[in-house]
């Protein structure tokens, strides 16, 4: 599955059990769809895929949003966290921390349509817990 | 030094050529390369290999057939010295010797085969072996590079729309008010249907005299009414 034919997927499918799905893919060196879930337009979830796996990531805060004084306990909190976290896990790509789940390249439609929905809340659900840590 | 640990250090160093940096200033193509030619290799070792075996096998049938033979003239020596023709079976027993002597090299041969063939099945596994780990090692560089490169479109894609980068607060409060709208819409629908339901309901009891009535001047009367006469 390239993504192309993912973004004609998502362009069809309308609703998932529930959840209503909007794509656009971003040019650049990488092919990446940007995906926003239904009521969470703030925080969409960004899907590249590479030879072995689908990556799906949707960016949390940044650096310079952390609070400094509690930054190790913030990142003490995100590793505790990680396995109760369902499918989703915390990581940083330069100055921003994110939230990703890694599908294998085989996956079904369904399966990243479930990805992405559960990143999504994931990520609320992180901020949510974590906000005391964030400026 | 791992492979994880020479990607942490160009991360740090803010590389986006990461693999470059990764695989010994060679690039990803080179290091795919050198997989492909691993594979040639493991193909050419395998090759090697079935043509040993099969050399294994035909000697191995040699040795089995001599086995026979020798057999078989021992049996016909003792039927000559049985008949008391020893000049006869001084005869056969010569043929037994050559065919001993050819006995012990095909056994030599195929002794030979076989160490040559168990030396290539070593190979053929190690071989695969390291493939399998070049492959791990390419995975992570490659995933490595791609997420930065997909990380930068996604940031230039951030700077060229017009749209305000949020910060997660921001986001939350927004997701959360635009939450809390839809349940307040939902739950004020809910009410004045509610409502209306009851509306219509009390409505239609009036209309058929059920229930508390209103209050009217004529049933304040007949109230008095009904006082003074009791």
């Amino acid at each position: 599955m390239n993504t192309q034919d993912l973004a004609l997927r998502f362009s069809e499918v309308g609703n998932y059990e529930g959840y209503t799905f909007e794509c656009q893919p971003i040019p650049g060196e990488v092919e990446v769809l940007q995906i926003t879930v239904g009521d969470y337009e703030e925080i969409p979830c960004y899907l590249s895929i590479t030879d072995t796996q689908i990556l799906c990531i949707s960016y949390l805060w940044t650096e310079d949003e952390v609070k400094a004084k509690s930054r190790t306990e913030l990142l003490e909190e995100m590793l505790e966290l990680n396995i109760p976290i369902p499918l989703s896990a915390f990581s940083k790509i330069g100055e921003r921390y994110v939230m990703f789940g890694a599908l294998s390249i085989t996956s079904s439609f369904e399966d990243i349509c479930h990805e992405i929905t559960t990143l999504c809340e994931n990520a609320i659900e992180a901020i949510t817990a974590l906000e005391e840590f964030l400026d | 030094m791992s492979i994880l640990s020479k990607i942490m250090t160009a991360v740090r160093g803010g590389a986006r050529e990461v693999g470059e940096l990764v695989v010994d200033a060679n690039g990803t193509r080179i290091f795919e390369q050198e997989i492909q030619d691993a594979k040639t290799h493991l193909n050419k070792a395998k090759h090697d290999l079935t043509d040993v075996m099969a050399k294994q096998m035909q000697a191995g049938r040699k040795v089995e057939s001599l086995k026979k033979e020798v057999e078989e003239h021992e049996g016909y020596a003792g039927q000559a010295l049985e008949k008391g023709n020893e000049e006869l079976a001084l005869e056969i027993a010569e043929k037994i010797a050559t065919l001993e002597a050819d006995l012990t090299e095909q056994e030599e041969v195929h002794k030979s085969f076989s160490t040559h063939a168990n030396r290539l099945k070593d190979l053929v596994k190690k071989t695969e072996r390291q493939i399998k780990e070049y492959e791990r090692q390419l995975t992570m560089v490659k995933t490595t590079e791609s997420v930065q490169k997909a990380s930068a479109a996604i940031t230039d894609n951030f700077s060229s729309s017009s749209s305000r980068i949020l910060s997660a607060k921001d986001s939350l409060d927004r997701i959360k008010k635009r939450q809390q709208d839809n349940f307040d819409r939902l739950s004020a629908a809910e009410d004045l249907e509610a409502e209306n339901s009851e509306k219509g309901l009390q409505d239609k009891m009036n209309a058929a005299g059920i229930g508390e009535s209103a209050i009217t001047a004529s049933s304040v009367l007949d109230r008095i009414k009904a006082k003074k006469g009791g």
